[in-house]
């Protein structure tokens, strides 16, 4: 930890004795100018890359903003004067987009209480109990990671068919109500890291498992729940395909699937469709910039320990 | 003890009655709602999928059985399966190791000493969060061909414009370039998690014994970060097989089939012709590429991947 902290004259020091250059002097300004170089590099690096992936999103922001006559001027125009919000507004008389940002919210809502509810339930179990069949049921659910949602979209539309769920939101929420791998997976792994002498001492005190459970351990996971509550808002607010199949009338569409209405319905129109494409994504934005720590971990916790 | 008549159900009670007993009922009631869920919305689809997947169906009749026909078909008769096959295998070889590369590279550049990081890194994530229907609407834009940004920056810098998305050979290259600038955020961040977790230890040591930088990178990085990059090309792998959305918004799996993937062939014949039974073979032939592959990685992994040096 410390080397790491020293100041670049020190680290300058240490290649020397690695044997470049004899000449102390002449080797350290060498360093120097090659250390400055690729200092340069780095940062050039890191900021067309950076670039990269602003500009487009500002050239969506920049699009809904403008006259339709300004869209498709050469060269391209990145302000607009005046501003065009009223772009924003026209896209609610094109198609119902208040219904579609409130279905898409009841729906990722009910999907997310489901998965955390129903995951951390099984995690707790699957984590710190003893019962038979504990590790073949936890290699099962784990394997299903491998089969493609496709493989059981088919059956599944049937089923909603036959229930009479089709058109309805509950084939995109009351799934999540009984777990999902990734999200008993991930809870597990938060769970296994609690100290065991808590549940000792619960046990002591004559708690049982499922007090223990949602006394001890809920509470303690905040930082868990609030990643898989995340990624599974997120899911669901993204979700393409199973909006598509089962939603079948206009106002019980997401803003997902809306947006490729949208597109058809407007074509030509950039700057609706691009409004709509922000309108979009808007609330997931603002989501990712209050708890963007939550998401940076979560993801990072998944890959290291998977 | 009534261990002499039924000791099975005596050992049994027994079982239920003690600490371990309790704890097991406890256990079971906790995972009662996965175990529903895994029979009602996993198992029996995938199972009832199998079966149709050897049927003639079109959601109003009772399906038929008819053996192997679908799956005959599909590999002997049918050119647009093949194409399905072969656009969705360059659409994954386009995106995933180019993906990972250059996920890791940037991986290792935010992880110098530099200001910033957490800057760049919120730019870089900025694509992840949003949905692919979000981004292809964006990127159907940037396409195109005459007043598209893309190809304004292409004349800027000297270039002939390209017809994107109409045109047969540009139009799948335009959906890995979108792809890959789309998930590089989330590759990024595995990275660096794993670049974090190589102790610090084994570099001050090679530094002693007068490692270059690159002499590090290759046999202290690389080897050790192995097994996260083991899990970012399987979870890709997996993921970019099922590539759908882009292809969805973007081209309706055209020109000419140019950019028609397994899963956007599958939704057009189980959801636009209503053939259950054939999309049911397609999804199972899905199935078994995905596993097989994941399978593959797994038994490769112990000749790549180390857990330490």
């Amino acid at each position: 930890m410390s080397a790491q902290d020293a100041p670049p004259i020190g680290e300058a020091r240490t290649t020397e004795m690695s044997g470049v250059s004899t000449d102390t002097s002449e080797g350290l300004a060498s360093y120097r100018v090659l250390h400055i170089t690729g200092r340069v590099l780095l940062y050039s690096v890191l900021a067309i890359v950076g670039l990269t992936m602003l500009l487009p999103l500002l050239w969506m922001i920049s699009t809904s903003l403008k006259e339709p006559g300004e869209v498709l001027l050469l060269p391209p125009k990145w302000i607009s004067v005046p501003l065009q919000w009223g772009n924003y507004p026209k896209l609610f008389d094109v198609l119902p987009f208040d219904l579609f940002l409130f279905n898409s919210i009841r729906i990722a809502v009910f999907a997310t209480v489901g998965s955390l509810l129903s995951c951390s339930m099984a995690a707790f179990a699957f984590a710190r109990m003893r019962f038979p069949g504990r590790n073949v049921i936890f290699a099962i659910i784990l394997a299903t990671m491998m089969i493609p949602f496709h493989v059981t979209l088919i059956p599944l539309f049937k089923l909603y068919r036959d229930i009479g769920w089709l058109g309805t939101h509950l084939p995109l929420t009351v799934p999540f109500f009984f777990g999902t791998a990734f999200g008993i997976f991930l809870m597990r792994q938060f769970y296994l890291t609690i100290p065991q002498e808590l549940v000792e001492a619960a046990r002591i005190d004559g708690c049982n498992f499922i007090q223990i459970y949602y006394r001890i351990f809920l509470p303690l996971s905040k930082p868990a729940l609030a990643t898989l509550g995340i990624f599974t808002f997120l899911g669901s607010w993204n979700n393409l395909m199973g909006p598509l199949i089962f939603l079948t009338k206009v106002e019980t569409m997401t803003i997902t699937l809306g947006l490729t209405l949208l597109t058809n319905q407007a074509g030509g129109r950039w700057e609706l469709i691009q409004a709509g494409a922000v309108i979009s994504i808007l609330p997931i934005i603002v989501m990712f910039f209050i708890g963007q720590e939550h998401f940076i971990q979560g993801i990072a916790r998944t890959g290291i320990k998977g | 003890m009534s261990a002499v008549t039924t000791p099975a159900r005596g050992r049994f009670r027994d079982f239920l009655g003690s600490n371990r007993g309790r704890e097991a009922i406890e256990a079971y009631i906790l995972i009662l709602p996965t175990i529903i869920g895994l029979i009602v919305f996993t198992a029996s689809p995938v199972l009832a999928s199998l079966y149709y997947s050897f049927t003639r169906w079109n959601l109003l009749s009772t399906p038929k059985w008819q053996g192997f026909d679908n799956y005959i078909e599909l590999l002997t008769e049918d050119p647009l399966f093949w194409i399905t096959i072969k656009n969705t295998g360059f659409y994954v070889l386009g995106t995933v190791p180019t993906g990972t590369v250059l996920a890791l590279l940037l991986a290792i550049a935010l992880n110098q000493k530099i200001r910033f990081v957490a800057v760049f890194r919120t730019i870089y994530f900025l694509p992840v969060v949003s949905s692919v229907v979000a981004i292809s609407v964006l990127w159907l834009w940037l396409y195109q061909s005459d007043f598209g940004l893309v190809n304004e920056l292409l004349r800027a810098l000297g270039f002939r414009g390209v017809r994107w998305l109409s045109s047969v050979t540009w139009a799948m290259p335009a959906i890995i370039i979108m792809s890959i600038w789309h998930g590089l955020g989330y590759n990024i961040v595995i990275f660096i998690a794993g670049l974090q977790g190589i102790p610090q230890d084994y570099y001050e040591a090679a530094t002693v014994d007068g490692a270059n930088s690159w002499h590090k990178f290759i046999n202290i990085t690389i080897p050790l970060l192995s097994p996260v990059t083991f899990f970012v090309l399987t979870l890709s792998v997996i993921n970019s097989f099922q590539v759908f959305a882009q292809a969805y918004v973007m081209t309706r799996g055209g020109p000419v089939n140019a950019t028609k993937t397994i899963v956007y062939y599958l939704f057009q014949q189980g959801f636009e012709n209503f053939h259950m039974g054939y999309a049911s073979a397609l999804a199972y032939v899905l199935f078994v590429i995905i596993v097989s592959l994941t399978l593959f990685q797994f038994w490769f992994q112990k000749r790549w991947v180390h857990y330490e040096l």
